[in-house]
């Protein structure tokens, strides 16, 4: 890979960090009512971003980061209070800085009114200038924001310190300078040396250097950092007085400079360097004519003693020793949590780790296994020694899935964005709260929460919030509040999103429901199944199309998506109070406890989570409907039976109900469903291997995995079996199928 | 000439283009992330030529100069600010602390030797 274009992927990580901070930074500021270290630290991050944006040349985002930057900036040295409103400013003006960074990354356009409006809001803030602040700044930043001066960052018209290019100045023709150069003791205390500036000087042409150490003290009374030499240095060659002040650049202020034309008038149009004008007068400085023979120059240039016999006496001339009002040099208290020790890994190694851990899992399974056929005891040493084995490698297990793990604050960080932008297209008022940020996840869990939890989020503030009028009404506060928190429960990730809003209209979503035939005009439903009415397919009670919780999509969608990931969506609801929709997820995608059963002579498993109990259905809890269907009486309920043999197509005619065993699974789309296998081998932790990754998508197949013995086991995905049986069932069946059901 | 450089950068990224900037030149580059560690770092060794950030978390530019001043055997170090700000405030405030020269980001790579070449012997 080019270079250049990795650091530009550290660039955009590390902007991906800095934004997934800024927002809680920005917080953080308003709560602590302006602490430096709070502002510090949003300043140093968009600081950072344009710092990077400079370099390759992102002049869109320069230009917006330096305005935001700038406001930040008046924030920091208390010319701009830290007021709520304005740090809600400063947050809008962070998801167009997210823009602007997204943009950039794929070559694209972010929105340039947008920008232009906040960054006419953000100037606005500066206190007096206006709107001049940008600007004017942006100048001193070294020409960072061409957009608004119209001049390309970097500044390529400066000499080539050989000076090649010179003979374009006419003003260089034929024309010698004199320069004469008398170090004050500060150049020599920020660690220049008056040797290299002459070499470089000496560069630019041919030249006749001569020294003057006429001010050099006597030996008893040198000061070893003072500063007595001065050099008088005739440049035979044509540079132009950038050439030359250029050279000097770093030592401006600390030294007396003159250019002078050699030739010409003879008038001397260099004239002082700024520094002259400084110089403190020769005797200040303790100059004392004193003639003493020099043999090389260069042994005495750099008078900053670097041996240990400096006398402890020696002040230095002229530094500015008494640096009082300067902070000592250790580190200040962390305000900021200590950088805790880590290490970037490629996720590729992690993944591959992960993968091999695996292989390692099944491998200690079949071990086992092939152990127990024979005939060794359970007290014997090689059997105590796979039982240590299986700890350790589900210790190891354990672990390595941690690596992986993400905290869901990644999540979290955008949502608040989310809310800003829904409360403002639907004319709420809306406060984010969020809670258990850092419970953590499998990484590639994480990466597909965002979605649900967005919709779920735009659902709460679009339909679960009422309008800030109708919470007037009701005497509750004018800002409504939706609760995001995350916790662990039972091996898994439960994800709340909370409103305080009206909840659930079970009048309307019922009527609504009974309009679209999902539901029969009698049926009486309880109020937990008409919640979840709302998340049946085709279903949404907008009572007029909403773009903001949909975007086109209803909550039958979402569902559908976390169930996909082997999660639930639950929904509860309390008139007047609020509805909360929970999201249960397990914590990885790599490892699934599972049940395995045996049907139509193959072996499968059947994910533990979703089973409820298993039974031995009795000859008269089995009705038969139709040709090709059953339901099973369990605890008075009736629940469709599905013939897995059948389901998978290993068989035509379904096993005798009695002959097998019943697995109640909770099914998220169909209900409670019975699933008909032909026996349990056990329970295990398996490993996943993606089927589709492998081959390709099987219906009813979730994935696969190698079980002890070596064998490739299916998966079997709970929902898709039990749809399969109901998916073509006629109207008549269909009827008799829910009526069953209750 | 192999230069001994110390860099001190908040940003990654900024040290990986200082990083491959310099190590073109055959310099040999040590890495700091903040004015803290960069004076960890010169606990241990010295370096020809330092290489500083002004606005970095723990400890800042301006204090990470005046701590490389305040310790006798890098006195005559030349430091370098290499700062996307370049005005004269915060010019003067970093050559008060002992700055030897300074650089506007972003930096072009000759731009950059060349200050180099200048501050070190």
């Amino acid at each position: 890979m080019d270079p250049l274009e990795s650091v530009k992927i550290t660039f955009f990580q590390e902007c991906d960090e800095h934004l997934a901070t800024l927002e809680g930074d920005l917080l953080a500021m308003e709560e602590s009512a302006g602490d430096r270290e709070a502002i510090d630290a949003v300043f140093r991050a968009v600081h950072s971003i344009k710092g990077g944006a400079g370099a390759f040349g992102l002049e869109a985002l320069v230009s917006f980061a330096h305005v935001f930057e700038t406001a930040l900036d008046h924030m920091r040295e208390g010319r701009l209070a830290v007021t709520h409103e304005a740090v809600q400013i400063m947050l809008r003006a962070n998801d167009i800085l997210a823009d602007h960074v997204e943009a950039a990354k794929s070559g694209a356009d972010a929105d340039a009114a947008a920008a232009a409006a906040m960054m006419a809001e953000l100037n606005a803030l500066s206190p007096g200038e206006g709107g001049e602040a940008g600007g004017d700044d942006a100048l001193d930043a070294g020409g960072t924001a061409p957009d608004e001066l119209g001049f390309v960052p970097l500044k390529m018209d400066i000499a080539d310190i050989g000076g090649d290019d010179t003979a374009s100045d006419p003003a260089a023709d034929d024309a010698d300078w004199v320069v004469t150069f008398a170090p004050h003791a500060r150049l020599y205390a920020t660690a220049n040396d008056a040797l290299i500036l002459l070499r470089e000087l000496t560069r630019l042409g041919e030249s006749d250097v001569s020294l003057d150490a006429s001010a050099l003290p006597g030996l008893d009374e040198i000061d070893p950092e003072g500063a007595y030499l001065s050099w008088t240095v005739r440049l035979l060659a044509s540079c132009t007085e950038d050439d030359i002040r250029e050279v000097f650049d770093f030592v401006d202020g600390d030294c007396t400079l003159t250019l002078e034309r050699a030739t010409g008038d003879g008038q001397g149009a260099g004239g002082s360097g700024d520094a002259a004008d400084e110089l403190p007068p020769a005797d200040e400085l303790g100059f004392r004519p004193v003639q003493i023979a020099i043999g090389e120059d260069d042994a005495i240039t750099s008078p900053v003693a670097e041996s240990d016999a400096t006398p402890a006496s020696a002040e230095p001339a002229a530094s500015a020793a008494p640096q009082a009002a300067s902070p000592p040099p250790t580190a200040k208290p962390a305000a900021s949590p200590a950088a805790s020790a880590t290490i970037r890994v490629d996720l590729d190694r992690v993944d591959k780790l992960i993968d091999l851990v695996g292989e390692l899992v099944i491998n200690q399974a079949m071990l086992a296994q092939r152990v127990s056929e024979t005939v060794i005891a359970n007290d014997s040493n090689v059997s105590m020694g796979l039982d240590e084995l299986e700890q350790l490698t589900r210790e190891i297990q354990d672990s390595v899935m941690a690596i992986r793990a993400q905290p869901v604050r990644i999540v979290f960080q955008r949502m608040s964005r989310v809310a800003r932008e829904c409360a403002s297209a639907t004319g709420k008022q809306v406060r984010l709260v969020t809670e258990g940020e850092g419970t953590e996840v499998d990484k590639t869990v994480i990466e597909r929460l965002s979605e649900p939890i967005t919709h779920m989020l735009r659902n709460a503030v679009d339909h679960g919030l009422e309008s800030p009028e109708r919470r007037a009404e009701v005497g509750k506060p004018a800002e409504g509040v939706v609760r995001l928190s995350a916790r662990h429960q039972s091996g898994r990730i439960v994800i709340d999103v909370a409103d305080d809003g009206g909840g659930i209209n079970r009048e309307r979503v019922f009527n609504s429901a009974v309009e679209k035939g999902l539901v029969s005009a009698d049926a009486t439903l309880t109020d937990d199944e008409i919640d979840n009415l709302i998340m049946m397919p085709g279903f949404s009670t907008a009572q007029e199309v909403s773009n903001i919780s949909g975007r086109g999509v209803g909550m039958d969608v979402v569902k559908r998506s976390i169930q996909e990931l082997g999660g639930r969506l639950s929904i509860s609801s309390e008139p007047g109070v609020g509805t909360t929709f929970s999201l249960s997820l397990p914590l990885t995608l790599a490892v699934l406890d599972g049940m395995v059963v045996s049907a139509g002579g193959q072996t499968l498993v059947a994910p533990l989570t979703s089973i409820v109990e298993t039974l031995q259905p009795k000859a008269d809890a089995v009705r038969r409907i139709g040709p090709n269907r059953t339901v099973l009486a369990v605890r008075g309920a009736h629940v469709p039976l599905v013939d897995v043999g059948v389901a998978m197509g290993w068989r035509t005619e379904p096993l005798p109900a009695t002959e097998g065993v019943a697995i109640l699974v909770d099914s998220e789309v169909h209900g409670e469903a019975a699933l008909l296998v032909d026996g349990i081998q056990g329970q295990r932790q398996v490993v996943i291997k993606s089927l589709e990754a492998n081959y390709q998508h099987v219906d009813c197949i979730a994935a696969a995995t190698i079980l002890g013995d070596g064998r490739v086991a299916l998966i079997i995905d709970v929902e898709s079996t039990i749809g399969s049986n109901l998916r073509g069932a006629t109207p008549a069946e269909a009827k008799e199928l829910l009526a069953a059901a209750g | 000439m192999s230069l001994s450089i110390l860099t001190v950068d908040d940003s990654r990224m900024m040290r990986e283009m200082l990083l491959l900037a310099l190590s073109e030149q055959g310099f040999v580059v040590t890495q700091a992330e903040d004015g803290v560690e960069g004076l960890e770092k010169l606990n241990s060794a010295s370096f020809d030529v330092i290489i500083t950030d002004i606005n970095m978390p723990r400890l800042d530019g301006f204090g990470f100069i005046e701590g490389v001043r305040a310790d006798e055997k890098h006195r005559a170090t030349p430091i370098l600010v290499l700062s996307t700000e370049g005005d004269v405030e915060k010019k003067t405030r970093a050559k008060t602390a002992g700055a030897t020269g300074w650089i506007v980001k972003p930096f072009n790579a000759e731009k950059l030797v060349s200050a180099i070449r200048r501050v070190s012997a």
